[in-house]
């Protein structure tokens, strides 16, 4: 069997803090990590090829030339070999953008069975990557997947929904997007990590390997741009509620409801 | 010396950090409390490829140098100084005699599964009369056929009654006094081969410690290391090495302890102000920081130049004196910095000074490693 | 393409350095100047003072964006019963509607759904795209991009919202890509450009860090799918005589839908993971009884939350150490947190201290909780619990 998983490198969105003064980002000693739902997607991988040593798997990712330590990373688990998309004009993608360069290479590739990504990026969580490339490609694809398991050549997937799961079963080849609760990924290996760093496993692509018009990649082929961005308001000194009881709730739901805080997902 | 970490190593730094603070830092308290050996861990320590860190890929290890192995006990050792001696006490002793001194066919039966991790590894030299003075070994081992009969009992053996290959240390010809001792690679499902007492210790409760005895084990003459009555300078040689090991836990422990408090003086409040704030403090911390930076460069040297091949006896004394005495310092300070709070289980403070005492007695005392600096700068 | 930093206009005050979020501004010899790291994301344009630096125009391939018109909601519905956050996009819906001049419209489809079509007009729907068949009972992607992109590229909305469902957010990648446009996931807010009148799609990026408007300027329909609980639900109104239902032929068949759905359970998510919570309610000693935790678990679950613990509350035996939270417990760090009749001891403190939104309620004024507390309420916990849930019942 052979499985591309997409990942892609994020910033620790856990360890962001806002510069007090400034409003803006503190960006210093921000980790750059795997995405975690994208390693849950790679985990599942090795463990198919846990069970079927045959199986390869190729990491696939886009972004800067830094961008190269998941993929490192992706070897250091146990993926076969790693392959990078890099260049200044694949930058500035969209969602739309991003997943045509992904579906190009994909191609490039040429033969698969499955392709894992991960349900959302937590520096974008647009959970939209997946199933664009899914379109791109014309594979049926399955998101949100929580458990996953061949039977018989099919394959069968949990996809989870707000109150419950669906049991679905699809043939390859197919596009499936994983949450991190689906599994507990492994670690990078210590021979995995020496493997990664000092055999040539990882390929560099750029936009001339691709056979995609500029039209279609990069800041020119994003259909959405980013108008404006900014610092959301941030939380003053805290507050002690006045009032009776019965006011004080009603403040307490009225701030709730501002910060978005009373949603059930 | 360079003072970066190659990518290589930072990597692997970064992933035993992970893997400590999400398999290691939670049962650290546990494991201590229970005084239980942490089999889960080594188990998945093993399944990361970290048990033959240093042993060639050969031998199926990972093939990273001393740095690597020291980065690996040192971050264990941040959160449970018990975690980071049993891969110290794996490596170091375990391990590393094989591949030093082993025949080709010792290293493929005993390095292999010791690097994969399918066999932990432990070392047998103490013995009731015969600690600092490792000349008064009582153990013997008399020549029968094809095989050696060994007699005698060791003491205070890390990972004893946990470890599958044992390196222990016999009289071969006490009549030749250190030249006598002869080293043998012994399994722990030999006949006449059995565990003793368990000790209840100050610190490191969850590592085992155990007598083993011997009663006319019978051990194959494939087994001997090295050649006889080159048992001691094996010995030796080992704990040169394991010294370095030991240095990186009780570096890791003074860290720990260090992060801990720098953390804890933020946020503890007294007199309507962090207690972070108060001078006598700052001033107790910037001693426990420099010193722990010391002691960091100490240990980097000694790995250094053991990864180089150059001499490293003197540097691995030298880095687990200071790294030791560190430890005790900065971990007694930080127990003080944490007042009362310090004193109790509920935080890690007080078992980590319960730990680093150990650093300054196992594989040589201070006093050791300082006749082993005298010796050499006086030579 | 993309953004540009104009090196005369540069005065070298570094603002930019810290606000971009990839490391891609270097300075030398004094002017900021862009490296390979960037992203062209935008922070460093809104951070300049000295309209030093520009997002360049792009050269993107258009499409006649006068030929779309119209609002469209896509009326999500599961076993015929239409999901609040359909009502939620009506309403947000309809304002958009009413500032561009244009109709509100709700796509429905399913199998034998026509009845919801009278629920939707209700809550103000102009129109009721309808399209049925029985391979569309349940939701498959493949089913309902197909004749979803169809419907689209027949009537050509202006613009298309959903619900950040699931189902939602499985369906509108899929059927942006297949139109060949734009589509912002997650959207907290909806404005229209008084301008170009285009549609202004705020949302959150950098796990909340930062908020991002996005436009979608040269493509059509513009798409987005909203947050479930963010919108104001529409409020239901008299029928009118111009809402009229449009029935939408589809040629789906079983061969479209590549995939089988063996079976669909419903399950309450068990175990506690108090850790990756973004809701985490928590009890301390002030509780008073082991029944406390009870109500606490209404609120919980009324909120997709989950319940926490000091570790007072579990040494008294109320609750599992499971849930404790604290120096000898679990680290999390949630966007929201209620501490009820938890005073705040260090230990406590150290474990909880990195949620976005801290609400203490508690009792004693003095409590120590009350300096980390963004929203703070002294009074008797069950009084105010009991009292929130009521206001949260009401609301619902």
């Amino acid at each position: 069997m052979k499985i591309i998983v997409c990942i892609k490198q994020v910033p620790d969105t856990n360890e962001v803090k806002i510069d007090p003064v400034k409003g803006t980002l503190l960006r210093e000693g921000v980790p750059s990590i795997l995405n975690p739902d994208d390693k849950a997607a790679l985990e599942e991988a090795l463990r198919v090829k846990d069970e079927h040593p045959e199986t390869h798997i190729t990491v696939l990712t886009m972004g800067p030339p830094q961008a190269e330590e998941v993929l490192i990373e992706g070897v250091a688990m146990g993926a076969d070999t790693g392959i990078l998309l890099s260049d200044r004009a694949f930058a500035g993608a969209d969602t739309w953008a991003t997943s045509n360069t992904l579906a190009k290479a994909i191609e490039k590739i040429g033969d698969y069975d499955i392709i894992f990504c991960g349900r959302q990026a937590i520096d974008g969580d647009t959970a939209q990557v997946g199933p664009q490339i899914g379109e791109r490609l014309g594979i049926p694809q399955v998101s949100y997947v929580e458990k996953f398991y061949l039977k018989d050549g099919n394959i069968r997937v949990h996809r989870a929904l707000e109150d419950g799961y669906e049991i679905i079963e699809g043939k390859p080849p197919i596009l499936l997007t994983t949450i991190k609760e689906l599994n507990k990924p492994r670690y990078p290996s210590i021979p995995g990590i020496m493997k990664a760093y000092r055999e040539d496993l990882i390929k560099v692509w750029t936009y001339g390997d691709l056979d995609i018009p500029s039209t279609d990649i990069g800041l020119d082929g994003s259909p959405t741009q980013v108008k404006r961005s900014f610092t959301p308001e941030q939380k003053g000194k805290g507050e002690i509620l006045d009032g009776s009881t019965d006011e004080k709730v009603q403040q307490l739901m009225k701030k709730l409801q501002e910060n978005n805080l009373l949603r059930r997902d | 010396m360079n003072f970066n970490l190659t990518k290589e190593q930072q990597m692997i730094q970064k992933t035993v950090i992970r893997f400590t603070k999400n398999e290691v830092e939670p049962i650290a308290a546990e494991v201590d409390e229970n005084q239980r050996f942490p089999t889960e861990t080594v188990e998945k320590m093993q399944r990361c490829g970290m048990m033959g860190i240093a042993v060639p890929r050969e031998y199926g290890g990972a093939g990273a140098d001393e740095l690597a192995y020291v980065l690996a006990v040192e971050e264990l050792s941040k959160s449970c100084a018990t975690t980071g001696v049993i891969l110290s006490a794996h490596s170091s002793l375990g391990c590393w005699p094989i591949q030093q001194f082993g025949t080709e066919g010792q290293k493929k039966k005993y390095l292999k599964p010791l690097a994969s991790g399918e066999k932990l590894g432990a070392f047998g030299l103490t013995e009731p009369n015969a600690g600092t003075d490792a000349a008064g070994q009582q153990t013997v081992a008399v020549p029968e056929g094809d095989h050696y009969r060994i007699n005698g009992t060791k003491i205070f053996i890390t990972n004893g009654g946990e470890a599958g290959i044992y390196i222990i240390f016999a009289m071969t010809d006490a009549s030749k006094g250190l030249k006598g001792i002869s080293a043998f690679i012994v399994e722990s499902d030999t006949p006449g081969f059995s565990i003793g007492k368990k000790e209840k210790k100050l610190g490191i409760r969850g590592s085992a410690t155990t007598e083993l005895v011997f009663k006319n084990m019978m051990v194959p003459k494939e087994n001997l290391l090295g050649k006889e009555g080159q048992g001691f300078k094996i010995a030796m040689q080992t704990l040169d090495g394991g010294r370095i090991g030991i240095a990186a836990q009780a570096l890791g422990i003074a860290e720990g302890a260090m992060e801990k408090s720098i953390r804890y003086v933020k946020e503890r409040e007294q007199f309507n102000r962090p207690i972070g704030k108060f001078q006598g403090l700052q001033f107790m911390m910037a001693d426990m920081e420099t010193k722990i930076q010391a002691s960091k460069l100490l240990v980097y040297q000694a790995a250094a130049a053991k990864s180089e091949g150059k001499p490293y006896g003197k540097l691995a004394a030298m880095a687990k004196l200071f790294a030791s005495e560190t430890a005790m310092e900065v971990t007694t300070k930080a127990v003080q910095l944490h007042g009362g709070y310090g004193y109790t289980s509920d935080y890690p403070i007080e078992r980590m000074m319960r730990d680093a005492k150990i650093t300054e007695i196992y594989e040589g005392t201070s006093e050791v490693q300082k006749m082993v600096v005298a010796a050499d700068i006086l030579r | 393409m993309g953004i540009k930093i104009l090196q005369e206009e540069c005065v070298g005050c570094t603002l930019c350095v810290g606000a971009c979020p990839f490391d891609a501004i270097d300075m030398i010899n004094g002017v900021a100047v862009m490296n390979e790291n960037c992203t062209n994301c935008g922070a460093c344009v809104g951070a300049c003072n000295f309209s030093a630096i520009i997002r360049e125009a792009s050269e993107m391939k258009a499409m006649n964006i006068e030929d779309y018109n119209g609002v469209w909601v896509f009326a999500e519905q599961r076993k015929g019963e239409l999901m609040d956050v359909a009502i939620e996009l009506l309403g947000e819906g309809r304002r958009l509607a009413e500032e561009i001049d244009t109709k509100l419209s709700a796509v429905l489809i399913g199998d034998d759904v026509k009845g919801l079509s009278e629920e939707l007009f209700s809550y103000g729907a102009d129109h009721v795209y309808l399209s049925e068949g029985e391979h569309l009972k349940q939701y498959t992607t493949d089913g309902y991009t197909k004749v979803l992109s169809q419907m689209v590229e027949a009537y050509k909305p202006e613009i298309v919202l959903f619900g950040a469902t699931h189902i939602g957010r499985d369906l509108a990648p899929r059927v942006a890509a297949r139109v060949d446009t734009g589509l912002t996931a997650d959207c907290t807010r909806l404005e229209i450009d008084p301008e170009g009148k285009g549609l202004m799609q705020t949302r959150p990026a950098f796990g909340g860090n930062i908020m991002a408007t996005i436009i979608c300027p040269k493509h059509r329909p513009q798409m987005a799918t909203v947050r479930p609980g963010v919108m104001e639900k529409a409020k239901r109104k008299e029928k009118r005589e111009d809402q009229q239902l449009i029935e939408f032929t589809n040629d789906v068949t079983a061969e479209d839908i590549r995939i089988k759905i063996l079976e669909v359970i419903k399950a309450k998510k068990t175990g506690v993971n108090i850790v990756d919570s973004d809701v985490i309610i928590a009890g301390g000693r002030g509780l008073d009884k082991k029944e406390g935790f009870q109500l606490l678990e209404e609120l919980a679950d009324r909120l997709g939350g989950v319940v926490a613990a000091s570790r007072a509350a579990v040494d008294a035996g109320w609750i599992d150490h499971d849930h404790q939270v604290g120096q000898t417990g679990k680290t999390v760090r949630p966007e929201l947190y209620i501490a009820c009749g938890i005073s705040g001891a260090i230990q406590h403190m150290a474990g909880m201290q990195g949620a976005k939104t801290i609400v203490a309620i508690n009792k004693n004024p003095d409590a120590p909780i009350f300096k980390i507390a963004d929203i703070g309420i002294v009074g008797d916990v069950y009084e105010v619990v009991g009292k929130l849930l009521a206001a949260l019942e009401e609301k619902a």
